[in-house]
């Protein structure tokens, strides 16, 4: 942990340099401040919360019901633009967010500060105003959760960083279920399990391959601190709770075939994958970690997908 | 009217002017959608609008 440090102190910018433009006019496009948003993230965030939302049970109006989608996106944009504010200094050091708004000079920090917190206030607001404030507690825990916990606190400080922080990557269902039904039910918890348990793996796949961007920007990621073997032996052990946690929804009854010849086929992919990450080794590692990260996406993906399919299929029938 | 000096301040150059314009039409865009989805909502609510319990 102090190699870590003492990396961050050589390669990091101070916050001074970063802010040294703050008095010159601002440059920034509208286009600069959607990339604020993270529009990628995004979009994952409004796919499960659309199927947190659709699985509920009851009726959301369809206006409310793209309320709740339109504050939980903005919601999600707010959280990484504060990232993206509290973040510049590192960003600046890794090949991957170097571009960015704020280290490309295009965004002062204070405006990006502004923004997110305009958004985050916002959005809660109208989310409890318009919809329901259990829904709006929610998301206005996540955004803290995101930015106090995961960015300002545990980034930096543990390996473990993103295993807890994932949780505010896991909250966008339980928080479209809790603005159809205005509370949390089980099978919204499942949901945010999956997610939960699902986000180790995916991020440790990309970090496999990106340590060294990691490691030049001083961020405690798992192969930085524990090396490639553990991150992999981690990644097959989360894959192993994951792959059956993902076929919960169908074994307690909330999902019928569909979704349980998807989970259990994406999930069979999913640990084979993990198999071929733990078992790689140098670079012939990096092409399995590359795979895996690219699947996890997809299962994710499938996963919510064939639960919003099977339930339009059980409304059907 | 384009005779200041460097004295007067910050004077932006039109790349600036243009994109400032750009932000303020976003900004007047986002403030309007959000009037109307109000709007919207409080119609399809009807009564029910005032009707928020805790």
């Amino acid at each position: 942990m102090s190699l870590v440090s003492e990396g961050a102190n050589l390669a990091v910018p101070a916050r001074a340099e970063l802010s040294a433009a703050a008095a010159e006019p601002s440059m920034a496009s509208v286009g600069d401040y959607l990339a604020l948003m993270k529009p990628r993230v995004m979009s994952l965030v409004i796919f499960t919360a659309l199927v947190g939302l659709m699985v509920a049970p009851g009726h959301v109006h369809p206006v409310i019901g793209f309320t709740a989608l339109l504050c939980i996106a903005v919601g999600a944009g707010a959280a990484a633009a504060l990232n993206m504010w509290y973040d510049a200094d590192i960003d600046a050091v890794m090949t991957r967010t170097a571009r960015r708004p704020i280290p490309a000079g295009r965004i002062q920090p204070g405006e990006a500060l502004g923004f997110g917190m305009t958004l985050a206030v916002g959005a809660v607001v109208t989310l409890g105003l318009l919809v329901n404030w259990v829904a709006a507690g929610l998301l206005a825990f996540t955004i803290f959760f995101y930015i106090v916990i995961y960015t300002m606190w545990l980034k930096r400080m543990t390996p473990q960083n993103i295993v807890i922080g994932g949780a505010a990557g896991a909250f966008p269902p339980m928080i479209g279920w809790a603005a159809a039904t205005g509370g949390i039910g089980i099978e919204s918890i499942l949901l945010f399990l999956i997610i939960f348990v699902w986000t180790p793996p995916h991020f440790w796949a990309l970090s496999l391959y990106r340590a060294g961007d990691y490691a030049k920007a001083g961020v405690p990621m798992l192969p930085v601190v524990a090396g490639p073997a553990e991150t992999r032996r981690q990644i097959l052990l989360y894959t192993l709770v994951l792959a059956p946690l993902g076929a919960t929804p169908w074994l307690f009854g909330y999902a019928g075939a569909i979704y349980a010849a998807t989970s259990l086929a994406a999930g069979a992919v999913m640990l084979g994958l993990a198999w071929r990450v733990r078992t790689g080794h140098g670079t012939a590692g990096e092409p399995a970690a590359r795979r895996l990260f690219a699947f996890s996406l997809l299962y994710l993906a499938l996963l919510f997908a064939a639960l919003l399919t099977d339930r339009f299929v059980g409304a059907a029938t | 009217m384009d005779d200041r000096s460097p004295d007067d301040g910050i004077v932006l150059t039109e790349e600036q002017k243009r994109r400032r314009r750009a932000r303020s039409i976003a900004l007047a865009v986002a403030l309007g959608a959000l009037a109307i989805l109000f709007y919207v909502v409080t119609l399809v609510k009807g009564p029910g609008v005032l009707n928020r319990p805790l």
